[in-house]
């Protein structure tokens, strides 16, 4: 099995920048991304999905180093002072290196 | 006292003694979009009924009363309560926008009371909901701050779930009439207390929820949460005088004037004022005023304009 090497970022933040941060993520060179609902806590207090405000998403984006980089740093730089904002990348391997 | 008021008590008793009681996400939503489309409905059968020529004065004095609310509302958060410029916009937003339960249980409480209203009141909920938030963001930037993306917060306050539904449910029963909705008139019309009753539940373990948030905010939001209510509702009793809605009717405009959106204002205030401390807004909304406006103001406000209109 050949596998090629990608990076992984993953942004787990409130749902309200959903709309944001998907037109983000496109516009900076994401093929794609994947979205899914989530629970937890941290600096911001519980955000346990009670209500709608509390709302948190995990979203997913494989891609190029050059991407990832660009997209966290968008990340960083514009949302993360005022959401509660969680980043991290990993390094991943992927069969079908054209989807992303 | 009212089934509806006990089961939002029975909600705030179990989140506050910690029962795993808990609707589901889907559940609620469901409910929410129940209660919309039925508000929607019923305003909008009763719309057909009325000429629109006479209605136009009186929506505009609606909108009026939309954009003064966030306008008084924000000197007292920023001089009285000291807040910042920004959560000062955001909290004045929510108490100009409102809540659509709100004005629900006091439907619910006129209809049981044979007290007559305007019935097309709905549409009214509509003219309430988008001004304040509007304002609100404005009064927010007036000091600079950071650039709003007005395309996306626009989609967000004109498309989002409440205002569609509203507006939705306004159009289909306007243009459908009485007669054609005859065979939902079950589903829609004689299920509504109940599905209120349910959803009274969740909101009572929801408002319970952002008690301990209360602790931390200091007791200026709590008088703020119950005192601005008092004195919107008076507003909004006088604006539905002048405007000429029966007594019924003003007292569900002074109903809407004192209720605090914890929805939609929340929702685009995020985006648009990211600054702003979504805690303080939705434990003053949520916490304060929407379990005082259905203990206590409601009835009150049923009072004020029964001497307002002098009977």
């Amino acid at each position: 099995m050949q596998v090629h090497p990608r990076k992984l970022i993953v942004i787990i933040t409130e749902a309200a920048l959903e709309p944001l941060l998907v037109k983000d993520v496109l516009h900076l060179g994401a093929h794609g991304y994947t979205l899914s609902d989530v629970r937890g806590g941290g600096r911001h207090g519980a955000r346990d999905a009670a209500w709608e405000g509390d709302r948190n998403i995990r979203m997913e984006v494989i891609c190029d180093e050059q991407v990832a980089g660009a997209i966290a740093e968008h990340v960083r730089a514009e949302y993360s002072a005022h959401y509660a904002t969680t980043i991290f990348t990993a390094d991943i391997g992927v069969l079908r290196p054209e989807k992303f | 006292m009212d089934p509806i008021v006990l089961f939002f008590l029975l909600g705030v008793l179990a989140r506050l003694a910690r029962s795993d009681l808990r609707l589901p996400e889907a559940m609620y939503e469901g409910l929410s979009i129940f209660l919309l489309i039925t508000i929607g409905l019923k305003g909008g059968v009763e719309l057909a009924k009325v000429p629109v020529g006479p209605l136009l004065p009186q929506m505009g004095g609606v909108l009026l009363l939309g954009l003064a609310l966030p306008l008084m509302a924000f000197p007292v958060l920023r001089f009285v309560g000291r807040f910042g410029r920004a959560d000062a916009a955001s909290i004045a937003a929510h108490y100009g926008s409102v809540s659509m339960v709100t004005f629900a249980v006091a439907l619910a409480f006129l209809v049981d009371r044979a007290v007559s209203h305007e019935q097309y009141m709905p549409l009214f909920v509509v003219l309430l909901e988008v001004p304040g938030i509007v304002v609100g963001i404005l009064l927010a930037k007036v000091g600079g701050g950071r650039q709003v993306r007005w395309g996306t917060l626009a989609h967000e306050v004109f498309l989002g779930r409440s205002v569609v539904l509203l507006t939705g449910g306004l159009v289909i029963g306007w243009i459908a009439g009485p007669k054609a909705l005859e065979p939902q008139a079950k589903l829609f019309f004689e299920l509504f207390k109940g599905v209120l009753a349910l959803f009274m539940l969740e909101m009572g373990l929801v408002a319970a929820g952002r008690i301990r948030d209360l602790a931390r905010t200091g007791p200026f939001l709590v008088a703020f949460g119950t005192l601005m209510p008092v004195v919107f509702a008076a507003i909004g009793l006088w604006v539905g005088k002048t405007i000429g809605l029966s007594a019924g009717g003003a007292m569900l405009l002074g109903t809407l004037a004192a209720s605090a959106s914890y929805i939609a204002a929340p929702a685009a205030i995020r985006i648009a004022v990211p600054e702003a401390n979504p805690s303080l807004s939705l434990a003053a909304s949520l916490g304060v005023t929407f379990p005082f406006n259905v203990l206590f103001g409601i009835p009150l406000y049923q009072r004020m304009a029964e001497a307002l209109y002098g009977g």
